[in-house]
């Protein structure tokens, strides 16, 4: 069996350097923010408290890095041995994609300098979601980087540690999937006590339902796009057939999910909204298309055989999951009175920031650490 | 193997819905009013729109002034804000000739933190900074507790949190009903303030008496109404309207300590039409559901350890 390498390689690519340029920017707006306040840096207002940088740095950022969870439920708790070669690089981006959306948080919370009172058990509040998923969140980063350490003992040749560490591993593989299933969900719960603000198309008592179900699909949606990327670029092992068989699950995962959010929708008697040719009804439409062309596709044998139709189809997926996150938390968000919302430049180019660590930091480490098996 | 698996996960199938089930029976997140709760009781057919209230408000809580427009004359907020806790807000309809009236009229409306029997606010945040007194039931603000997150904001269907936006150093600001007057014995400073009994101030439950009695008074006649404290002894007298007959904030969205009246429906005036259960409450029994003395997560760790550990064993042989 084929063991994971280094895919070598020059460090400061074309594509490196873009990503650096734009991250330098942002650092300029940080610096604004933490220098003159929020409002001088971002768009948010007293009726849209969240903006930007929690739709997309937290809530959607930790959603694409469900890669790895997704991986493990498949690998342990449904006992499929022979997708081990598919976790590594799924944790990678796990990795990334929380501990930025860590790093986004102390950004956007206005008091970071008290941030740890949530850690302190006398100013806990156990009826906060927030409070779960703040907490869920936190301990996940650390499992992360935890079931993450062995590649690094690996490049490091520290062999009695890596051999500990892969004997206490299955207490974080195991915390690895129970922490993802709580904070997943509870993302959605985040918005249930948002009652009336929210559009009927979004607010359900479902919505942590609806949360964990995409988080897992986007979870093999992200793992087989990230591949097929990979794979493009790099002379990594072909994982094709793998990736068929999670385009199938994929679908079936969609189906399941596509059939409750619309029987809820259904059953509050909300379905006429969708059609009502608005902006939240066209919102909602597109939403689903982009789950439902793809749902279509993958379900004929024929097309999860084809590279290019798996990697379009994980695309749609990825951006169904995003958007529905982004109506749940901003668009589908009305708090009345007059109040609007759109994303200044400054806060638009610290995610976009954080978005190029991530891709350079992947970049980095699948040249220089054992992720992938190479052909 | 696969058997035992499979029964292994039924089993834990079944035992999670026995550990959701009691909960979500015994659970009722619900919140009843407190014995000696105190708020207010606004009467927009009262109000004459003078701001009086507005200007004790600032002079009572130190709230520096707010100016709409290029005048820096006088304090003219147009919403609640972090330097706002109290407005005065305008109804207008048509040619708004007629006071009180839904259609080419005009009204007032006063906004202010509802201090509600199951405040969202208390629910959602994580730090505890949200607290509701359990004696009076005023809903205060602990900036040391406090991380800044602005959930509060989020979660209020009321929008009362506001956030210190141009500061680095932010607060949340919200109205806590006076209760650094209150502690030495005195009422909201909006209430004292007013002249006309719009606003009064007092104990919930006499409050809603009063707000009772007036929804039986017969429109066109003359009334005595109690000015700044609902037990005052100094009366005014005035011609009463036609009522909507609906006290806002009896059930609405599980109950406030703030109470409206008004002649005009409450959703032209700008408050959120609400079901009688709090939001929070839905939330909090998802929440308990799930999470209650974290019985169901560790009963779900421990079949977790158990399916790692077998699969690593399969993966070696």
């Amino acid at each position: 069996m084929k063991t994971e390498q280094p895919l070598e390689g020059k460090i400061l690519t074309p594509t490196f350097l873009i990503c650096g340029l734009i991250f330098l920017i942002s650092l300029i707006f940080m610096g604004k923010r933490f220098i003159y306040g929020l409002g001088a840096v971002t768009n948010m207002n007293d009726g849209y408290p969240w903006g930007l940088w929690i739709a997309f740095d937290v809530v959607i950022g930790t959603a694409l890095g469900c890669g790895g969870y997704a991986m493990a439920l498949l690998v342990y708790v449904f006992n499929k041995g022979e997708y081990h070669s598919l976790v590594r690089p799924a944790l990678m981006t796990s990795l990334f994609g929380y501990t930025l959306a860590g790093v986004a948080v102390v950004l956007d919370v206005g008091r970071y300098w008290q941030l740890y009172n949530i850690f302190l058990p006398w100013h806990m509040n156990a009826s906060s979601v927030l409070l779960e998923v703040a907490l869920c969140v936190g301990a996940y980063v650390a499992v992360l980087w935890i079931e993450f350490s062995p590649t690094f003992l690996t490049k490091f040749g520290a062999d009695n540690a890596k051999a500990f560490m892969n004997k206490i591993m299955f207490v974080f593989i195991a915390l690895g999937i129970l922490l993802p299933t709580m904070h997943q969900s509870s993302l959605g719960t985040v918005m249930v006590i948002t009652g009336s603000k929210l559009s009927p198309l979004w607010w359900t008592r479902l919505l942590p339902v609806l949360f964990l179900i995409s988080c897992i699909f986007l979870g093999y949606a992200i793992v087989v796009v990230e591949s097929s990327l990979t794979g493009s670029r790099f002379p990594i092992h072909d994982e094709s057939k793998l990736l068929g068989k999670i385009s199938g699950i994929m679908a079936w995962l969609i189906a399941i999910y596509l059939v409750i959010r619309f029987a809820d929708l259904g059953m509050r008697g909300h379905l006429d909204l969708a059609f009502k040719g608005d902006l939240l009804g066209n919102m909602f439409l597109l939403e689903n298309l982009l789950l439902i062309v793809p749902m279509a596709v993958l379900f004929v044998p024929a097309n999860r055989k084809n590279q290019r139709a798996m990697f379009l189809c994980a695309v749609s997926i990825v951006l169904a999951a995003a958007v529905y996150r982004f109506n749940t938390y901003i668009i589908g968000f009305d708090p009345g009175n007059g109040w609007h919302y759109f994303p200044s430049t400054g806060e638009i180019f610290i995610s976009l920031g954080i978005v190029s660590l991530e891709i350079m930091a992947f970049l980095y480490f699948i040249k220089r650490l054992p992720i992938y098996r190479r052909s | 193997m696969k058997i035992k698996r499979r029964d292994f996960l039924k089993g834990l199938a079944g035992s999670a819905v026995l550990a959701m089930a009691p909960p979500a029976i015994a659970a009722s997140s619900e919140k009843n009013r407190l014995p000696d709760a105190l708020g207010i009781l606004y009467d927009a057919t009262l109000c004459v729109g003078c701001q009086a209230c507005m200007v004790a408000c600032k002079k009572a809580n130190n709230m520096p002034m707010e100016f709409s427009g290029s005048q820096r004359q006088w304090d003219n907020p147009v919403d609640l804000s972090s330097k706002t806790l109290n407005i005065i807000k305008e109804y207008e309809n048509g040619t708004a000739k007629v006071k009180d009236r839904e259609i080419d009229g005009y009204a007032f409306i006063k906004r202010q933190c509802m201090h509600c029997v199951d405040p969202a606010c208390v629910s959602a945040c994580p730090a505890t900074a949200m607290t509701k007194d359990p004696k009076t039931g005023i809903v205060s603000y602990n900036k040391d507790a406090c991380i800044g997150c602005r959930y509060c904001a989020v979660a209020c269907p009321f929008d009362i949190p506001k956030f210190e936006w141009d500061n680095p150093f932010p607060k949340i600001v919200k109205c806590q009903l006076c209760n650094h007057l209150v502690a030495k014995g005195q009422i909201a400073a909006c209430a004292s303030g007013c002249p006309t009994g719009a606003s009064i101030f007092g104990p919930v439950k006499d409050l809603l008496i009063e707000a009772e009695r007036r929804q039986t008074m017969i429109p066109g006649k003359y009334y005595e109404f109690p000015v700044a404290e609902v037990s005052s002894t100094k009366k005014e007298v005035h011609k009463v309207k036609q009522y909507i007959p609906y006290i806002y904030g009896k059930n609405d969205g599980g109950g406030t300590q703030t109470f409206m009246m008004a002649a005009v429906p409450f959703n032209k005036l700008g408050l959120p039409t609400l079901p009688d259960r709090s939001y929070a409450a839905m939330a909090e029994n998802i929440q308990h559901t799930l999470y209650k003395g974290m019985i169901l997560p560790i009963v779900v760790f421990g079949g977790l350890i158990f399916l790692v550990k077998r699969s690593e064993k399969n993966k070696k042989e």
